[in-house]
């Protein structure tokens, strides 16, 4: 059975508190038991205490498919893009590479890629993925569209994200703030910007989340 | 004498902490569970649901809860991989004796002639040095059921007045001051009750580490308009993007509490009606606080003026609010008026009583309610009755069916016991779900008092590093291999179901502690054949106390998802009822069996008690010797004194080892880099530890987490220094200094990480 259409995930990295149940939980999925699939990023320990969870975006057009010499990577038609099958993968590591969000996983000692497959076994069956279940935080969310609005009504959901001239569009949202205009994420931007005086952490998604809209400064 | 058998690297060698990793069917993706079994994690406070996946009598692993209410199958990392505590290679599967000529220190023996031995040493000893002469020290992480035989055990078997349980370390500033100020020991809300509310003011609680579950209740009020205040000497994660964060010098908790009501009464943000009608001694509250001015409130907590004033404008001019703390302000020589001065705040704001405000502590340990309120605690019998009461005495008399004088009188709180160990005046000791000498303070002094005992008898699951010390190691019950209550951090009254047998000749604890009274030969009220009676008989021993526990069932609790107390089985005028809880405590024209009518709260006259919260200076504070503060606390990783999550391998790898957390001004003063190793040093004790530069923390303090053993220790290095009245030790702040270790610990050499 496919994964619903009404069902869709959402990352919040405003609310996650690093606590790696994620990463614990990912690991007793049956689909890959005994192995984490999912990163959980600490931005800049040093000066502050953030961490973005970060699962596969499944994008529309993915690039770890498109790029793959043995055409082992495939999208099923529910959108989840899957691990590597094992009778074509030649373990050349080009997805690895190519990924803009850095997701797929080369297994060495298995010359296989693996990578987030949204828990397949679980979301197939109408359950949550093992990492949106546990995540004691919010910043992983399993749910409908309708859900997550009434849930958070200071933020709202976006899956555009902008790579140099590479757009690319997800399946998998973002939450972003009500407050900002930004219709997608400028990902390599970021990069450019040194965090100011060393006081803050470099921060991705803007300040500020839960400002209230009307006293919020909308930058441009 | 209960000095080590042997080096402790020997009994490390046999009895670990070794790690666990899945294997065999807990990773195998195919391996079908026989069962589900919904039952609760064994760790903290929040007491999440599980359910756990069971074969061949092995918890194989888990499957979310979604449908229990509080969690909906949220769980942080101890969640996830508790059930690798299972089928543990350190498991004790038999008793064992003390033996030096044995490789670790320990010989297996039969659990029948173990139990004899315990019942003769306890025999000779009370008949030798007399009844109190043997002292029992319990836990707060047992279920109700086995706190109460514990309490019993005491009591009526060992007729000791020596009993008391590791909540000392925990619960107790929280427990006292609720007792002054409302007359009853409780949260008052339901967690729900957080959203809606318009600040949330959250004092010593590093929630996203801590009670991780919380967190979602935090951010869920967040998008509802909550305004978030911290109070932390460290930016915790839950203080990442909090509204607003205020830096509290480490045992200066009660200064900002006065100076925030201060400021609030300059306002007159507070609620006159409230006060007025609802309680008493506000006026010499204010007299007391018209002394903290914003300006030396700043001064003492080292908080600035400018959020001071922001914290007192946004929880004074709030129509609903909730006040959460937890052991940052608790753990204190002030430790009970530091929590006497957030209900100050809390009754001056007059709310309380409503689905949107309320007022709670955030309790640590699995039981850190329910383990608090039966008689395991030095001066307490079942209901959350006081000893010293003479009608108290009578009731519980009548219900363990002895005689009122036999009921020993109060004893003492554990650290006071391990005076009374140090002078000889305890000279046998049972323990049970306590592990003193990771978790009290200034622990190279616990070690030399557990030398001093003539006979000691540790009762656990894995040999915790006390037990290590112990003449008899009785192999006792995980949480999944038996059935029984606990009480969770909001009061609800919850069950843990069974999933496996207790492997090998381990045992259920509560039939332990009845093995050792059939030996003494003393029976009597201690034949219990399950849990469910040991239930039965404390519903009636709660009734017509003040967490009366009377109308809960098994049954009740399973169709309710948990129910709060107090529950009583009769109405006001003693005609049975089917009460289904109290989720909500003091609401207005709520009925309680002290007041009677007159107010909501637990005193004869239905008002709550204003008390001056008098901002005292810690013990052995920072001078130009020890010019730093050090505080300790918890990683989400870990639980405790790491008895079960220091053999769990993938936690371990989350964070392996303590590091000192220090800020990057105090760094480059010292000449520390991040991960260079650094030595800490206090009055007491010393510990090498890896450095963690972070800009995270007060310049003026220093950090480490107190889960490990050994030179590893935290509290090698803190006071034991307590409350007056609560006698929780100050585990948050003491007299440090720090400077780079002359190169790597011996201890790198011979142990591991976790060791």
């Amino acid at each position: 059975m496919p994964v619903p259409e009404t069902l869709e995930f959402f990352i919040d990295p405003n609310r996650c508190i690093g606590c790696q149940s994620c990463v614990q939980a990912c690991a007793e999925c049956g689909t890959h038991k005994g192995r984490s699939m999912i990163q959980l990023d600490t931005i800049d320990r040093g000066h502050s205490t953030q961490t973005v969870p970060v699962v596969c975006m499944h994008c529309h057009s993915p690039t770890c498919a498109e790029v793959c010499p043995a055409d082992a990577i495939k999208k099923t038609e529910d959108g989840v893009v899957q691990s590597a099958r094992k009778p074509r993968c030649i373990a050349c590591s080009n997805c690895v590479v190519a990924c803009p969000f850095g997701i797929p996983k080369m297994m060495s000692e298995l010359d296989l890629m693996m990578k987030c497959n949204m828990c397949y076994e679980r979301t197939s069956e109408g359950k949550k993925p093992m990492c949106a279940t546990v995540c004691p935080s919010g910043a992983l969310y399993f749910g409908t569209r309708e859900e997550i609005a009434n849930l958070r009504p200071m933020s709202r959901p976006i899956n555009t994200f902008q790579f140099g001239n590479q757009t690319i569009t997800t399946k998998v949202n973002m939450m972003v703030p009500k407050t900002r205009q930004a219709e997608h994420l400028d990902v390599t931007s970021a990069m450019n910007d040194a965090p100011k005086g060393k006081t803050l952490s470099l921060d991705v998604l803007g300040t500020a989340m839960y400002v209230p809209a009307e006293s919020a400064e909308v930058r441009p | 004498m209960a000095t080590l058998p042997v080096e402790p690297d020997r009994i490390i060698e046999q009895f670990g902490p070794h790690l666990k990793y899945m294997a065999g069917d807990q990773l195998d993706a195919s391996a079908e569970p026989e069962k589900l079994v919904k039952t609760h994690c064994c760790f903290c406070g929040q007491q999440c649901g599980i359910q756990l996946k069971v074969k061949d009598n092995q918890v194989i692993g888990f499957e979310p809860w979604e449908e229990f209410p509080f969690n909906r199958g949220m769980l942080c990392p101890k969640g996830v991989k508790r059930y690798l505590q299972g089928a543990h290679p350190d498991r004790l599967l038999t008793a064992y004796r003390r033996d030096p000529s044995a490789p670790g220190g320990f010989s297996p023996m039969p659990y029948d002639e173990a139990i004899r031995r315990v019942g003769d040493e306890i025999q000779r000893l009370q008949s030798t040095y007399g009844n109190d002469s043997v002292g029992i020290l319990s836990g707060a992480s047992l279920t109700t059921e086995k706190t109460y035989l514990m309490g019993k055990f005491a009591r009526v078997c060992l007729k000791t007045k020596y009993i008391d349980y590791n909540g000392r370390l925990c619960m107790v500033s929280a427990g006292a001051a609720n007792k002054k100020a409302f007359g009853i020991d409780r949260t008052t809300n339901p967690w729900a009750d957080m959203i809606g509310a318009e600040v949330i003011w959250v004092a010593g609680s590093n929630v996203a580490e801590c009670s991780p579950i919380t967190t979602n209740y935090l951010w869920q009020a967040r998008e509802h308009g909550a305004k978030i205040i911290i109070q932390d000497p460290r930016i915790t994660p839950i203080a990442r993007t909090c509204s607003l964060f205020l830096p509290v010098k480490p045992g200066r908790d009660a200064a900002v509490f006065a100076g925030v009501l201060q400021f609030m009464i300059e306002k007159d943000w507070i609620d006159h009606d409230f006060i007025d009608k609802h309680t008493v001694g506000f006026d010499k509250v204010a007299e007391y606080c018209s002394g903290w001015t914003l300006k030396r409130t700043a001064e003492v907590s080292g908080v600035s003026e400018k959020a001071l004033q922001q914290a007192a404008e946004y929880w004074g001019q709030a129509k609903s609010s909730f006040l959460l703390h937890a052991r940052g302000i608790e753990h204190h020589s002030n430790g009970v008026n530091n929590a006497l001065g957030t209900i100050n705040m809390v009754l001056a704001s007059g709310r309380l009583g409503r689905r949107d405000s309320g007022y709670g502590t955030i309790v640590g340990q699995a039981n850190g309610q329910g383990g608090r309120e039966h008689g395991q605690k030095c001066d307490q019998l079942p209901g959350l009755r006081d000893i010293s009461n003479p009608e108290h005495r009578k009731y519980i008399a009548s219900v363990w069916k002895v005689p009122e004088e036999s009921i020993p009188g109060p004893g003492v709180d554990a650290v006071e016991m391990f005076r009374k160990i140090d002078a000889g005046e305890i000279k046998g000791l049972l323990s049970i779900c306590f592990n003193p000498k990771v978790s009290l303070p200034d622990n190279s002094w616990i070690t030399r008092c557990l030398e001093k005992l003539e006979f000691y008898v540790g009762i656990d699951f894995f040999l915790n590093d006390t037990a290590r010390h112990a003449d008899i190691v009785l192999p006792g019950s995980l949480m999944e291999e038996d059935e029984g209550t606990v009480t969770q951090v909001e009061g609800r009254v919850i069950k843990h179901n069974k999933a496996v047998d207790c492997p090998g000749e381990a045992r259920q604890d509560w039939r332990v502690i009845q093995d050792i009274a059939k030996a003494l030969g003393r029976t009597h009220g201690m034949t219990f054949g399950s849990p469910r009676e040991i239930f039965e008989e404390l519903r009636v021993a709660s009734k017509g106390g003040i967490s009366d526990y009377s109308g809960i069932t098994y049954e009740k609790i399973e169709q309710q998802y948990g129910v709060f107390w107090p529950c009583p089985s009769t109405d006001q005028n003693g005609n049975p009822i089917d009460h289904k809880g109290t989720e909500r405590l003091f609401e207005p024209g709520s009925w309680n069996p002290i007041a009677r009518g007159a107010g909501p709260f637990y005193f004869p006259d239905g008002k709550a008690r204003f008390n001056v919260a008098e901002y005292r200076a810690p013990v052995d504070d920072a001078d130009d010797q020890y010019p730093l503060l050090l505080t300790t606390g918890r990683v989400i990783s870990q639980f405790l004194s790491g008895t079960q999550t220091r053999r769990i391998g993938p936690l371990v790898d989350q964070y392996p080892e303590p590091r000192i957390e220090l800020h990057p001004q105090l760094a480059q003063k010292l000449g520390i880099a991040d991960g260079d190793w650094a030595t800490a040093e206090s009055r007491r004790g010393t510990t090498t530890l890896r450095a963690m530069v972070v800009t995270t923390i007060r310049p003026d303090t220093i950090f480490i987490p107190y889960h490990w053993a050994g030179p590893k220790s935290a509290n090698q290095l803190t006071v034991a220094a307590q409350d007056p009245t609560s006698k929780i030790p100050q585990y948050k702040v003491c007299a440090a200094r720090l400077r780079k270790a002359d190169g790597p610990p011996e201890y790198v050499k011979h142990l591991e990480p976790q060791q």
